[in-house]
């Protein structure tokens, strides 16, 4: 098992693919719920039942991978170290439920970490796909691909009139859960975010900041997926949420058309503050990294900064969370020797990403 | 004693959550509760999910079924024959324990999935390719038996035979594909 390369980098190597609609969707998310047939649902199985289960998919992938997927490599996590697990989990790679219910639990990763198979997390298996900006209908494709393959060998828990059943009612259905991360620093600065979500609600959508609570996403990072699983199609499913991801990037577009022309020298200040700050602090707190980190951004995408890639909001995101500064550090950190670090690793890649492309 | 988090701090909370009858004490620094979002609970609060809001959503249910006049007095005691889960397990956790639950608990089910979908009680997305071949055989030889019901009543014995030969063929065809998955 090679482990090592899912840990070492903040950045999945999909990221670094600029997807459609970058400068405001951070990444395009599917998963898949689904369970096999004559097997009790994770909450409440053996422990027999869950080596079964693993040993299923084990053989799966030893029998045939079509090229389409590629290489996929099964990871125990009862066999990996909890900074580890915890890294895997602030890559969005594993969810933390996997990490608790470890002992029964592995994951199948793609190498370029595209694909991400929970096995007995709370479903038998959660297939998970992420691509980089708007792509949905492309991701959906993909979690299509594999749900076939895996159908191939193994009889899912399938009813005529309920679709696939899942351990909870809320995925019932399609088991389907499509999600869009993106960043509205326009929308938020602008105030508008407290009416868009309302709004959102009421289509049967659901919007959340990934980072802190309620609207008072830390960040600006909101993650919009669908609640309703149940009598709609995937295609319905997956067109609708894109459709109204598409008007919030035309609203979020306008607001920083409209802050640009209105307080053009307060937001280049702003922005350019925030970089002083991430480039020259000595100890930071992940919620000031956050704010200036999305500021920085921000300044890239209107064009005030210009020799840093756009990727460095997903991958500063990731790496100044505590498991991966621990990683680095190669231990347990204290909660300031964390801030001290932090501020480090930032100045480190900012540095980095400025000799490297001028 | 040491905050059993960081290993670092002296302990100054202590505290037992009980989760799903599960006892864990627990025994940490205020930054590592703070951290952990503990806090919320040493406050008085709950930690709250998706799973609290749905177990109060089908606690609803059996409350106001309880309440017109004991229709169904044993719905809680039910027991899924498969995995043994109870409904009242079912409502406390907000899960099912496997895909028989959804036999077993048929009746009370459609309240819940009108609630949580939005008023719908039926899939109509992807089909399994391959055990989905049976499913849509069998959904059309039902449909067509429909229909020679309606020529049958009508007495248009011709229309009615032709439909019969039609569910025959489905039928063998349904056959050869059910014993061809058992093999």
């Amino acid at each position: 098992m090679s482990l090592e390369k899912f840990v070492e980098n903040a950045l999945s190597s999909w990221m670094s693919a600029e997807g459609p609609e970058i400068d405001i969707v951070l990444s395009s998310r599917i998963r898949l719920a689904r369970n096999f047939k004559d097997f009790t649902f994770p909450t409440s199985f053996s422990n027999e039942e869950a080596k079964e289960i693993i040993e299923l998919v084990k053989k799966r992938i030893e029998e045939e991978v079509t090229p389409e997927i590629g290489k996929l490599e099964l990871l125990e996590i009862d066999q990996i170290q909890p900074l580890e697990k915890r890294v895997l989990v602030e890559k969005h790679l594993i969810s933390p439920h996997l990490v608790d219910e470890s002992a029964k639990g592995a994951c199948l990763l793609s190498e370029n970490e595209e694909i991400s198979i929970m096995i007995n997390e709370e479903d038998h298996l959660r297939i998970q796909c992420l691509m980089s900006g708007l792509q949905l209908k492309e991701t959906l494709k993909l979690a299509n691909v594999l749900d076939d393959w895996i159908e191939e060998s193994i009889d899912y828990a399938y009813d005529e009139e309920r679709g696939y059943l899942t351990s909870c009612p809320t995925n019932v259905g399609t088991g389907l859960r499509a999600s869009v991360m993106m960043h509205l620093p326009g929308l938020v600065l602008t105030q508008q975010m407290n009416q868009i979500i309302p709004a959102i609600n009421q289509l049967g959508l659901v919007v959340r900041g990934i980072y802190g609570e309620g609207s008072q996403a830390l960040g600006n990072i909101f993650q919009i997926s669908n609640q309703i699983t149940l009598g709609k199609s995937e295609r319905d499913i997956v067109e609708d949420l894109t459709s109204v991801v598409q008007q919030i990037i035309a609203q979020e577009r306008s607001a920083r058309d409209a802050l640009v022309k209105t307080s053009h020298i307060q937001l280049e200040d702003r922005v350019y503050r925030s970089y002083g700050i991430l480039s020259n602090a000595r100890v930071i707190e992940t919620k000031e990294a956050t704010t200036c980190i999305s500021d920085v951004r921000l300044g890239i995408d209107l064009g005030y900064i210009k020799n840093i890639s756009k990727s460095i909001l997903n991958e500063l995101m990731i790496l100044t969370q505590s498991g991966f500064l621990q990683k680095y550090a190669g231990g347990p950190l204290r909660s300031h020797e964390r801030d001290i670090r932090r501020a480090a690793l930032i100045r480190e890649r900012l540095n980095f990403t400025e000799t490297s492309s001028s | 004693m040491i905050c059993q988090e960081c290993h670092q701090r002296p302990a100054t909370l202590h505290f037992t959550k009980i989760i799903n009858g599960k006892k864990t004490e627990v025994m940490i620094c205020e930054k590592c509760a703070q951290e952990k979002g503990e806090m919320a609970m040493v406050a008085g609060g709950h930690g709250f999910s998706i799973n609290n809001l749905l177990a109060g959503l089908l606690n609803i249910e059996s409350n106001i079924q309880q309440t017109k006049a004991n229709a169904f007095p044993k719905t809680e005691e039910k027991r899924c024959p498969h995995c043994h889960r109870s409904y009242k397990e079912f409502v406390h956790l907000g899960k099912f324990g496997c895909a028989e639950c959804y036999k077993t608990f048929n009746d009370q089910l459609n309240p819940i999935l009108k609630r949580v979908h939005s008023g719908n009680i039926a899939h109509i997305g992807k089909i399994p390719k391959r055990i989905g071949g049976t499913i849509y055989l069998r959904k059309q030889i039902s449909d067509l038996k429909e229909v020679l019901k309606i020529h049958i009543n009508q007495e248009e014995f011709e229309k009615a035979a032709e439909v019969r030969d039609k569910v025959r063929s489905l039928e063998k065809r349904y056959e050869a594909q059910e014993g061809g998955d058992e093999l």
